[in-house]
């Protein structure tokens, strides 16, 4: 027998840990879904895809924009001592993720700004000439563009790893302690930005491109899934446990049933009968794999901060 | 460099949470928090049960993850002995800290910064304990440099058998139970 009692009571640390709720999962899926979507417009830059008018690189950049600026007020209001949080920008930590994360986020938004530049809108041109000559500038320089579209994916592949290494080199939550976690974000990223692109894509190539690879990344994500419990599982006894927790344990349901379930499974089924051509693309799929997204961001989360190092001596 | 730690006598101690009520008045921790705490674990099978009771708080980490993660670097290593603390005016309450620490030994002060044992430095630099070992009335702590080889701490750890609290976690804790 093995009782351990403690006349702790500290707010939201015990009975378990809570101290993160809504806003950091909703901020690493908003950062996800923005990862993904500057790999694919940064890939069609690349690719010169450019050249056609409603190629989804002209609305992606705005997209990201929005989303990772709502992502960022979620992480704003998050800290508890918010009227500080300019300290993050007087310093640079270099053993800290969160440090690296907050310059890269700051770096993406003139990468995100000159993106846009490919089209601006009629607005910021009539209140802003200088836009157009910048515009024209960059139209008529294939390389630059070329370039642009590989920066755009190496932070769009940053951000998506930061928002996985951000918990995993929290080593005391043995659920994080993964060395596939940033790799599990990164292609979840893509596979709900690709499911996005796919449902608001006005071109038809594009569309049938985006539901082939997002069919792709959702297989490999439960690859990836099974890679991740498998080194919980095999590693040390805090980690099996950690693994348990959404194997049967308090998190299994929801994750059994919404990350698994309706987030990979069942979109990736219903996309492949499209791709088959044997039923109509469908935004069910698409939706699903992003509620999916979203929901194991917020149990990752949750059973991170539930699981604990056992003080057994 | 001095390394300040602490060695608690686990068959001394009561259990009678004085270190706690005194680490409260001598740090107005806010009422509902504490800094330091009492664990109590027993184990075997009867009637071969065994006891340790335990007054709890920061080890004061060699290997500080909560140090490492700090965005903004409030939580650091102080120059005298190594002590790990909050500087409360660059702590932007990102909790980071606390989700890095397998001891949860930190908390979030109403006020918006995170806290927690200071190994009353404040008292130490003047040369006094800190509140919780000097209050105790079984005299089960001890409080002094690791690195000071003649020093009672480290004595006390070469004439017990002792452990510290989850190491396998690689933070080096600096709090030694003596069992
Ligand atoms: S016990 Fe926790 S808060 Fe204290 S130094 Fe170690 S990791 Fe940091
Ligand atoms: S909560 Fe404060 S002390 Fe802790 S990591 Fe964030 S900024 Fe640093």
């Amino acid at each position: 027998m093995l009782e351990i009692t403690t006349t702790r009571h500290n707010h939201m640390i015990d009975p378990i840990l809570s101290v993160w709720g809504w806003e950091i999962p909703v901020y690493l899926f908003l950062g996800g879904m923005v990862a993904g979507m500057m790999l694919i417009s940064g890939y069609f830059l690349f690719k010169g895809r450019y050249k056609e008018t409603n190629c989804s690189c002209y609305y992606l950049p705005i997209m990201s924009l929005v989303l990772l600026s709502v992502g960022m007020f979620a992480l704003f209001l998050d800290l508890e001592h918010k009227l500080y949080v300019w300290r993050l920008y007087t310093t640079f930590q270099v053993t800290s993720a969160m440090s690296w994360g907050s310059w890269i986020l700051i770096l993406v938004y003139p990468i995100l700004l000159a993106n846009m530049l490919m089209s601006p809108h009629k607005l910021i041109v009539e209140k802003v000439p200088i836009v157009k000559k910048w515009q024209e500038y960059l139209l008529s320089k294939p390389l630059l563009i070329k370039n642009l579209g590989v920066v755009t994916m190496f932070f769009g592949a940053g951000i998506g790893l930061y928002t996985g290494v951000l918990l995993s080199s929290l080593g005391a939550r043995p659920l994080w302690s993964s060395a596939v976690l940033w790799l599990l974000f990164l292609i979840s990223g893509l596979s709900g930005a690709a499911a996005f692109v796919h449902v608001i894509a006005k071109n038809v190539y594009e569309r049938e491109l985006l539901a082939k690879a997002d069919n792709a990344f959702l297989i490999i994500e439960l690859f990836i899934i099974a890679l991740f419990i498998i080194g919980l599982k095999t590693a040390t006894e805090v980690q099996a446990h950690a693994a348990d927790l959404l194997l049967f344990g308090e998190f299994a349901s929801s994750f059994w049933v919404f990350v698994i379930g309706i987030g990979i499974i069942i979109p990736l089924i219903i996309q492949l009968l499209a791709v088959n051509h044997k039923i109509h693309h469908t935004p069910i799929a698409p939706l699903l794999v992003i509620i999916g997204g979203l929901i194991l961001r917020f149990i990752i989360v949750a059973a991170g901060q539930y699981s604990h190092w056992f003080a057994l001596n | 460099m001095a390394r300040y730690g602490m060695v608690i006598d686990t068959r001394k101690c009561v259990g009678c949470q004085d270190c706690v009520i005194a680490c409260q008045a001598e740090n107005n921790v806010p009422e509902g928090f504490c800094r330091d705490w009492i664990t109590t674990e027993s184990q075997g099978k009867f009637p071969t049960l065994q006891l340790e009771i335990r007054t709890e708080r920061c080890n004061h980490c060699t290997d500080a993850p909560c140090v490492s993660c700090c965005p903004t670097g409030a939580s650091h290593y102080h120059d005298v002995g190594g002590v790990v603390l909050v500087n409360h005016n660059e702590c932007i309450g990102c909790k980071a800290c606390i989700s890095s620490c397998p001891y949860d030994a930190r908390y979030i002060h109403p006020e918006g910064y995170v806290d927690k044992c200071t190994f009353c430095i404040h008292r130490v630099e003047k040369g006094q304990d800190p509140a919780c070992v000097s209050v105790c009335p079984t005299h089960c702590m001890y409080f002094g440099d690791f690195d000071d080889p003649n020093s009672k701490v480290n004595k006390l750890l070469e004439s017990r058998k002792h452990h510290s609290l989850i190491p396998e976690a690689g933070t080096k804790p600096n709090i030694y139970y003596l069992i």
